[in-house]
């Protein structure tokens, strides 16, 4: 129709005349850099979620005392999922005359399904993928085992009534168990020799499992189906449980992204306002003109949508593009740090996302001038001081903060940190807009004081209020996101790079006899180990929570079933782990040893519902023993030292017998003493936790690659923003500027008056970034990722600095141009 | 050219009802009677703006009546109010008080839309500064009011009236590509595309030399000849002025 047609025309004029040349780069960087980041953080967190399934040698994984029914299987092959199965039992294992109880691990072909195998020829050694499982009549047994029966490869072995031949030492397998329950030795064989050996018969402790993987989507469909389908006994478990340690990487991982991504996001929105208004002064001449000639309001307006719509739909193509090819760009840079090698493919949900939200911003931010702009008067065309009247206040930013709120909302999807984070981000732009009034009113005041550059910069930013005040808020919330995302991203890699040194525990050491206590510390640290604190351990049932027998209880948490009646491990201490806090009650004193108290960590209290004072009851070896919940523990499992769920004080379980547990690190050269260390402690468990730990370091790696390359788009979108708001004066900059010149400035006085201008927005807009941004990285560090907050003096000064620099370059660059063209051509085009 | 001058006529009577048809009526009777009667009637218009030191009074009760095909021209020294009072005439805002009628309908009554749509029929426009879409060609800000007013064809009469101006070979021009004696020509046949009832025009050699003004203003009285247009002329210049039928002087705000 007749808008359209006029629209597009105009369009095509207005693009080569460059109007709308700083709006399309605004939108598309903004796109862009959403679709990016939804791109790179979709494929980065693919990759790190399918790396933690690992731990599970699977995406799902049911567990059962009885054979899990075929049904399973036949539906999981009809939702084109792979499968496997595994039974383990204990059972002790012969060579010759020497024998060891150990954990008989039999599997089916295609286990593992997510990880692999590691397998070497000597015991202790570097593992290399084994590619499959092992062979009928072969068993694979690990170092330990191998170790303690003194045997070798190729020699054989008798595992209940079969003899079996050694065909490799088993250095790992992905579902060794990150929570440490199977603590013995263990042996790989395949499922089709379990009949030979006759280990499994009526009465004999077996535990099934089934494993599952997929797609996502069918792995998704197929847990409902399962969760609706689980007999009696069966335990499902995915990533979200597997193990604590990645799990609480993963999620601290995720909402850094979460973060970076609406952050990016408040950039954008402030380019596309800048952006918008600039659209709107240069549109005020024409939409007066056209009315004049006899167009109506509601042409006038649906013109200018119409081609800010097509603007739009222009940024979205050309921004995915970029988005897209920036991303892929960036995984194959950095296809060395992800140890998969590929990553899964990009999906095309961020392009529809980049699309929504470029449409969303322009209604929010856009609409609402535009609005504006057709209600501009025809008398503008003799008149041209003649705007638009002053908007509703309501109509201005109702748009804006409903689409900014709906956005928050959206990316946080958690109304307490929505409020937290919108309230902050209100109080900020509050303080902008008042000190952007106030240093407008200041440099008013200051005018007639200063060198006639200054004078000029100064007097700027005085007349343009609107403009200065618009501008700081823009050059304040940029450079307070930039900063803000520098210094948590800081906190962030430094606490990982804290919570994960290169001489972090890497062997567990457990079943340690209490009179072996000192010769086992006495051997590891001769051989050149640093270990851990050694606590006790136990096992014990929970049998009565508040006097309730705990298997009437109903727990909310789909877990609390299965932690609460499966055996627990305890242990006794007097001090509080340095890996340990407090979030509820206190630890015990020296004077409360003895007393009948219990502490426990943060996930047991969560999945059983406990709360500070309930009365546990638990059964030690026959003994039963009440104890009143003391202290709620948050445990930094990635410290990978020894912990437990459930901690009593000394004094109540010193006569029951237990056993010890101690970490220790040990060097690959180091670890070649365990063979006799096995060979001297026969009883004592060896856990090589190596493996999980470059599984959860390799993890830790894409995750700060992701926190990296979201920080570099943000980094542009920042830049557009600044970029946005220096442009939107420009215009009238350059008027002036041949005003100026042609009364005789020099180009120098002329760029220096900008220089002073720009200083002060940058001097002032920093100032209150540097306050926005460190307490903000204060609240975010803290109540959001978790982490220590350290207040960073050096990067505050150079955030400062950065601010100032880059806002009088910004402005200097753009204004230069202006400066540089001669007088009279601005003149005359500006009739 | 007395075919053009007959034929402009047949198609502004024609074209103008078919277009009104749903839109505003053009006063019908005023214009069947012909002749005489006043195309523009200004009562007893007032404007007041406000201003740091209090209301001020910038057109006083001013009345003014101008028959169709009537040349006249507002004079007076700077700030004597005659922009705005041709903003008035013109529907471009409204006045304080006072009415004005423009073919018999009530300026003052109509919404802004309302008063956009009977300009885009009946009044056309020149400025001092020519006001020209800096991202349209000379042809296409020509065809604009055409397309404007909703008119199919609009870039046969648009090449026309180029032609009258005598810019035929100029049509795929940017403004900033002709003087601005060029760009002046090139918005007068923009004001007659339409072939309005009445054309405004403020300072249109304002902003020109002597020379290219004096051509200018010999076009559009030639143009104005042409179309039988009414035309309503604020000017400082005495050569302009003397070739208007009728001289309205203002001072203060008061026609004298
Ligand atoms: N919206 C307004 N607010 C305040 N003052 C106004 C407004 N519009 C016009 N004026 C004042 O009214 C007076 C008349 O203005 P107007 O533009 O009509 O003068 P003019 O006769 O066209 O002058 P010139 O020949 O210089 O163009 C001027 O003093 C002007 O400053
Ligand atoms: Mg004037």
């Amino acid at each position: 129709m007749r808008p359209i047609r006029l629209a597009l025309r105009m369009l095509g004029r207005e693009w080569r005349s460059g109007e709308l040349g700083v709006l399309l780069l605004a939108l598309t960087l903004a796109v862009a850099t959403l679709t990016g980041v939804g791109f790179l953080v979709g494929r980065i967190r693919t990759a790190v979620a399918m790396q933690a399934t690992q731990v599970l040698a699977a995406d799902l994984r049911v567990g059962s005392p009885r054979p899990i029914s075929n049904a399973d299987f036949a539906r999981a092959r009809l939702d084109g999922l792979r499968s496997a199965r595994t039974a383990d039992m204990l059972s002790v294992v012969f060579d010759g005359q020497r024998s060891q109880l150990a954990d008989i691990y039999a599997v089916t072909a295609g286990y593992p399904l997510r990880g692999g195998v590691l397998v070497a020829d000597q015991p202790f050694a570097r593992g290399e993928p084994a590619g499959g499982i092992p062979p009928r009549g072969v068993v694979w047994l690990d170092s330990r085992l191998l170790a303690a029966l003194g045997g070798h490869v190729g020699s054989r072995v008798s595992v209940g009534a079969a003899t079996l031949r050694v065909g490799r030492v088993l250095i790992s397998r992905p579902d060794q168990g990150g929570t440490f329950t199977g603590l013995v030795p263990s042996l790989l064989m395949n499922a089709a020799d379990l009949p030979r050996t006759r280990l499994i018969e009526p009465g004999s402790r077996v535990h099934y499992s089934a494993l599952f993987a997929g797609q996502h989507a069918p792995i998704k469909a197929f847990k409902t189906w399962l969760e609706a389908h689980l007999s009696p006994g069966e335990h499902l478990r995915d990533i979200a449980e597997a193990s604590p340690q990645i799990e609480s990487a993963v999620e601290r991982d995720g909402r850094f992204l979460t973060l970076s991504s609406l952050i990016a996001v408040l950039l954008c929105a402030a380019a596309v306002a800048m952006s918008a208004r600039r659209y709107v002064a240069r549109h005020l001449d024409l939409v007066a003109l056209l009315k004049t000639l006899g167009a109506s309001r509601n042409l006038t307006l649906r013109l200018t949508a119409l081609q800010l719509l097509a603007v739009a739909m222009l940024a979205t193509l050309a921004g995915a593009t970029i988005g897209y090819l920036a991303q892929a760009w960036l995984a194959r840079a950095l296809r060395g740090v992800l140890a998969e090698g590929t990553l899964p493919a990009a999906g095309l949900t961020p392009v529809g996302i980049g699309a929504l939200t470029a449409v969303a911003l322009l209604a929010g931010f856009a609409l609402p001038p535009l609005w504006q702009l057709s209600r501009t008067p025809a008398v503008r065309v003799l008149r041209r001081d003649i705007g638009p009247p002053p908007p509703a206040v309501l109509l201005a930013f109702g748009p804006a903060v409903a689409v900014i709120g709906a956005l928050i909302y959206w990316v946080v999807l958690d109304w307490k940190l929505f409020v937290e984070f919108t309230a902050g981000l209100a109080v900020f732009v509050g303080l902008l807009t008042a000190a952007g009034a106030m240093l407008a009113a200041a440099a008013t005041r200051l005018r007639g004081r200063v060198g006639v550059a200054w004078r000029y910069g100064m007097a700027n930013l005085g007349r343009r209020r609107t403009e200065s005040v618009a501008q700081i808020v823009a050059f304040g919330v940029g450079t307070m996101a930039l900063l803000l995302l520098g210094l948590i991203r800081n906190e962030l890699d430094s606490g990982w790079r804290r919570t994960l040194p290169t001489d972090l525990p890497n062997y567990f050491f457990i079943n340690i006899p209490p009179r072996g206590r000192g010769a086992v510390l006495d051997f590891l640290h001769s051989h050149g180990a640093r270990t851990a604190r050694m606590l006790p351990m136990m096992r014990g049932r929970l049998t009565e929570i508040n006097g309730r027998p705990v298997g009437s209880v109903h727990f909310q948490e789909r877990q609390g079933r299965h932690f609460a009646m499966r055996e627990q491990n305890l242990t006794w201490t007097a001090d509080l782990g340095a890996d340990n806090r407090i979030v509820a009650g206190r630890w015990w004193t020296r004077a409360q040893f003895g007393e009948p108290l219990v502490s426990v960590a943060t996930e047991f209290e969560h999945w059983l519902g406990l709360r500070l004072g309930d009365e546990l009851t638990f059964d030690i070896a026959g003994n039963t023993l009440s104890v009143r919940v003391a202290s709620v523990r948050k445990v930094e499992w990635d410290s990978f030292k020894p912990n437990f769920l459930i901690e009593f004080p000394p004094g109540l379980l010193e006569k029951e017998t237990g056993t010890y547990l101690t970490s220790a690190y040990l060097t690959p050269a180091d670890a070649r003493s365990l063979a006799a260390f096995a060979r001297r402690f026969p009883g004592v468990s060896i856990f090589d936790i190596e493996d999980l730990l470059s599984d959860v370091r390799s993890m830790l790696d894409k995750a700060i690659l992701a926190v990296q390359s979201v920080f570099l788009f943000t980094l542009l979108a920042g830049l557009t923003v600044l970029l946005a708001a220096v442009q939107s004066s420009r215009d009238e900059r350059r008027y002036e500027s041949a005003m100026l010149r042609t009364l005789g400035a020099s180009r120098a006085t002329v760029m220096k008056g900008v220089l002073a201008e720009f200083a002060a927005l940058g001097a002032l807009a920093g100032v209150l970034a540097v306050a926005g941004a460190s307490a903000g990285a204060w609240f975010l560090t803290t109540h959001v990722l978790h982490l220590r907050y350290a207040f960073d003096p050096w990067a505050c000064v150079m955030g400062f600095a950065g601010a100032v620099v880059l806002v009088a370059t910004s402005g200097w660059l753009a204004t230069r141009t202006v400066v540089k063209q001669p007088p009279i051509g601005t003149l005359r085009a500006g009739t | 050219m007395p075919t053009a001058a007959a034929h402009g006529r047949e198609d502004r009577t024609g074209a103008g009802r078919e277009d009104a048809s749903g839109d505003v009526a053009p006063h019908a009777g005023a214009q069947a009677s012909g002749g005489v009667c006043s195309v523009l009637t200004a009562e007893r218009l007032s404007k007041q703006v406000g201003s740091p030191e209090g209301p001020l009074t910038i057109v006083h009760d001013v009345s003014l009546d101008i028959a169709s095909g009537e040349s006249v021209a507002l004079v007076g020294a700077s700030g004597a109010g005659k922009s705005t009072l041709l903003a008035l005439l013109a529907g471009l805002d409204l006045p304080t008080a006072g009415r004005v009628l423009l073919e018999g309908q009530d300026l003052t009554a109509l919404d802004e839309d309302g008063r956009a749509r009977l300009r885009a029929q009946r009044v056309g426009f020149v400025f001092q500064s020519f006001h020209l879409i800096p991202a349209l060609t000379a042809l296409e800000n020509v065809m604009l009011p055409l397309e404007l007013a909703g008119h199919a064809g609009a870039r046969e009469p648009a090449l026309e009236t180029l032609r009258r101006v005598g810019l035929a070979d100029r049509t795929g021009h940017y403004p900033r590509q002709l003087s601005g004696g060029e760009q002046q020509r090139v918005a007068l046949a923009r004001a007659f595309v339409t072939k309005p009832a009445v054309l405004f025009a403020d300072e249109p050699t304002g902003n020109l030399d002597a020379a290219t003004g004096a051509r200018i203003g010999q076009l559009l009285f030639e143009m104005n000849a042409g179309s039988r247009t009414t035309l309503v002329l604020v000017t400082h210049d005495q050569d302009l002025a003397e070739r208007c039928r009728r001289v309205v002087h203002m001072e203060a705000g008061r026609l004298l």
